[in-house]
């Protein structure tokens, strides 16, 4: 059983805090198949479409039969650990830091034998049930896990530098307004974060929930305005410096298309969606890139709960789309500028909200309270990418399949 | 007639004539006025640094500013009003220069507003206030004191689930001020209106009536509490928009101040 990770003790304020390294980060295009794989959070390996062959690692042609018609499937997760061994030395500075290591080779019921991590529970002769997961240099890797869950298997070394767990951790919740704020405080706490930071916009307005939310143990509400980058400075001077998790709940959406209106509801949506985002990027994400290797309570990762329309715009929603595909592009740039840092940068995309915007249309919707599932499930499982809800999981795999068939249907006429 | 000039300048040299200021500042956090979420709304004051001595230009500091024309204390020109959109002249580039520097009245509602968030300036008060201080002249810019602009925070618009409750004047009392042929008219508050204006006939009637009779408003002004009820004089010149509605501002009177009111009480 994986011992109860121990709250962390303050910090020797003495000791230079340790710099963020990442392990090897190297990889061929084909093996990035992986890393994509590990980033929405499934597990796929290479099947070749001639021979049916499953191969590890992934190669350019089929070992078996030399086809190049190798395509990426789900692929069966268990397996049984064939050999282990435990690292003494490494002349890789981020291994030197964790010494011992333990990896092993394990055969999987799918066909081939892979090298993975191996988890605290697990050694050899176990089944055990394979996960890809992201590392800190943001490559997909392999882990093996304990066949059934365990009560503090979250809490293993190894998955910690694998996942962005909230447990121990300071979150900031940005937009203490945002329908999901309050169920995400809810899940965040109950996953063990020791304690959330909520941002709050012009407390000059009343009706929002802040009395209710500024009682709860364990929480702060803080003046926070994504549209106002003196409040963002203000607010990264007092509590940027442990800011472990950051949550963008943020969000202006107005419906209408673009003719036929004006540019002012779309200008709010762009302060908000888009360039909100680069301001608290720009006001937190160097304290908090700086801190990823800051012991159990370091800066794991940076959330933005996007609308799927990001990758293929909802008319209906015209303007609103285009600030979320600009954040999404945004995100993008982010996750590059952070990935020297190991700083994780999730995308929680969400189809339509049960909220007062979205009211004309049919249900499925996803409730704010499904919502802040995903981002929590995103956060404990390590994800870069997380779709949310029956719309947002249906269009994704429309838009992997054929991003113009999926446009053409949005503008209706689709059958 | 040549004197005037010279001896304001001396008065204002000697602390006889003080300059007041009834302007809020410019700040992200200050409140506007909030409709409901599906109108569009007033944009809050926003500045971002352009450059502050650094590689961004290295011997100077700048903003890019943004606002409504309707953010913190601000000038409402006719044209602002469905009721003032043909009055001649009523786009607040148009506005002739001599009406931002005119006397000013203060009505002193302060004590009503502060036992009831829905303080009414109404007819009779008015004619109370000429009983007291005389009738007001014509061309006068007329500025009903509530002490609100020392609200902070939530209770400035006091929003409550119908709608905000602030003081303003009822629709007989705007029909009297415009009986006096006044200049404009001018609140502490967020806006020239009542709160809860709204369930007026006509709805809004500051609004409504001062701009369809061509006069001007002013709002979110504060330190009225620092003039004379009569005897002052408002500098409120809005920029020059053109085409525009309203017009952030700082607004000035000049007092008869300590020295004068000392020598002669």
């Amino acid at each position: 059983m994986t011992g109860k990770l121990a709250p962390p003790r303050k910090k020797n304020p003495q000791l230079r805090q340790r710099v963020p390294t990442l392990p090897p980060q190297a990889r061929s295009r084909a093996a990035l198949g992986l890393t994509a794989a590990a980033a929405r959070g499934a597990f796929e390996l290479q099947h070749c479409a001639e021979c049916g062959t499953v191969q590890y690692p992934p190669r350019d042609a089929c070992a078996a039969c030399l086809s190049v018609d190798l395509l990426w499937r789900a692929t069966a997760r268990d397996g049984q650990i064939i050999a282990e061994t435990r690292i003494h030395a490494s002349p890789d500075s981020y291994y030197r830091e964790r010494l011992p290591w333990r990896a092993g080779l394990v055969r999987l019921a799918a066909g081939p034998t892979v090298l993975a991590h191996l988890h605290g529970e697990v050694g050899r002769g176990d089944r055990v049930r394979m996960d890809l997961k992201l590392d800190k240099a943001g490559q997909g890797v392999m882990i093996a896990l304990p066949q059934q869950r365990t009560p503090d298997m979250a809490d293993d070394d190894v998955l910690r530098t694998l996942t962005a767990h909230p447990k121990h951790r300071r979150v900031l919740i940005t937009d203490l307004r945002a329908p999901v704020t309050r169920p995400l405080i809810e899940a965040l706490l109950k996953a063990g974060a020791a304690h959330v930071f909520v941002g709050e916009a012009e407390s000059w307005r009343r009706g929002s929930d802040h009395a209710s939310i500024a009682g709860l143990d364990k929480v702060s509400v803080l003046p926070l305005d994504v549209t106002d980058a003196t409040s963002l400075k203000k607010l990264a001077a007092e509590i940027g410096g442990k800011t472990d998790i950051l949550i963008n709940t943020a969000r202006h959406v107005r419906p209408g298309g673009v003719l036929g209106a004006d540019t002012v509801f779309a200008r709010e949506e762009f302060e908000t969606n888009a360039l909100g985002l680069m301001r608290l990027a720009q006001a937190f994400g160097p304290a908090m890139a700086g801190r990823t290797a800051d012991g159990v309570n370091s800066a794991v990762a940076f959330v933005n709960i996007l609308s799927v329309h990001a990758l293929s715009a909802d008319p209906h929603y015209g303007a609103f789309s285009a600030s979320q595909a600009a954040a999404l592009s945004i995100s993008q740039t982010l996750r590059a500028e952070f990935r020297a840092s190991g700083l994780r940068m999730i995308n929680v995309f969400s189809g339509p909200t049960d909220d007062e915007w979205h009211q004309p249309l049919p249900p499925p919707k996803v409730a704010p309270k499904a919502l802040a599932s995903c981002v929590v499930e995103a956060l404990c499982e390590g994800l870069e990418d997380a779709f949310c809800g029956d719309v947002a999981k249906d269009l994704e795999e429309r838009w992997r399949r054929d991003p113009k068939v999926l446009e053409r249907e949005l503008q209706g006429g689709g059958a | 007639m040549s004197g005037v000039l010279e001896d304001l300048a001396q008065a204002l040299g000697t602390g006889a004539v003080e300059v007041v200021d009834l302007t809020h500042t410019l700040d992200p956090d200050f409140p506007v006025i909030v409709l409901p979420p599906e109108f569009g709304q007033c944009a809050r004051f926003r500045m971002e640094e352009v450059s502050a001595y650094d590689g961004r230009g290295p011997a100077w500091k700048w903003h890019n500013i943004s606002m409504n024309e309707h953010t913190g204390t601000h000038f409402d020109a006719p044209i602002h009003w469905i009721s003032g959109r043909d009055v001649a002249n009523g786009a607040i580039d148009e506005i002739d220069p001599s009406v931002f520097v005119g006397p000013v009245v203060v009505i002193d509602c302060s004590e009503g507003a502060a036992g009831n968030d829905d303080f009414e300036l109404t007819p009779a008060l008015i004619e109370a206030w000429e009983a007291a201080h005389g009738r007001i002249p014509a061309g006068a810019w007329v500025l009903m004191r509530t002490d609100w602009s020392k609200r902070r925070g939530a209770d400035y618009l006091n929003m409550a689930e119908d709608g905000p409750h602030s003081p303003g004047p009822t629709p007989a009392a705007i029909e009297l001020l415009l009986a006096r042929d006044i200049r404009g008219f001018g609140t502490e508050t967020v806006g020239t209106d009542a709160g809860q204006g709204a369930h007026y006939i006509p709805p809004y009637p500051a609004h409504y009536l001062l701009h369809g009779a061509g006069k001007y408003g002013l709002q979110c002004l504060s330190n009225l509490d620092r003039l004379p009820p009569t005897g002052a004089m408002l500098i409120a010149p809005p920029l020059k928009i053109r085409g525009g509605t309203g017009s952030p501002l700082r607004v000035l009177a000049l007092v008869p101040g300590g020295k004068l009111r000392g020598e002669h009480p």
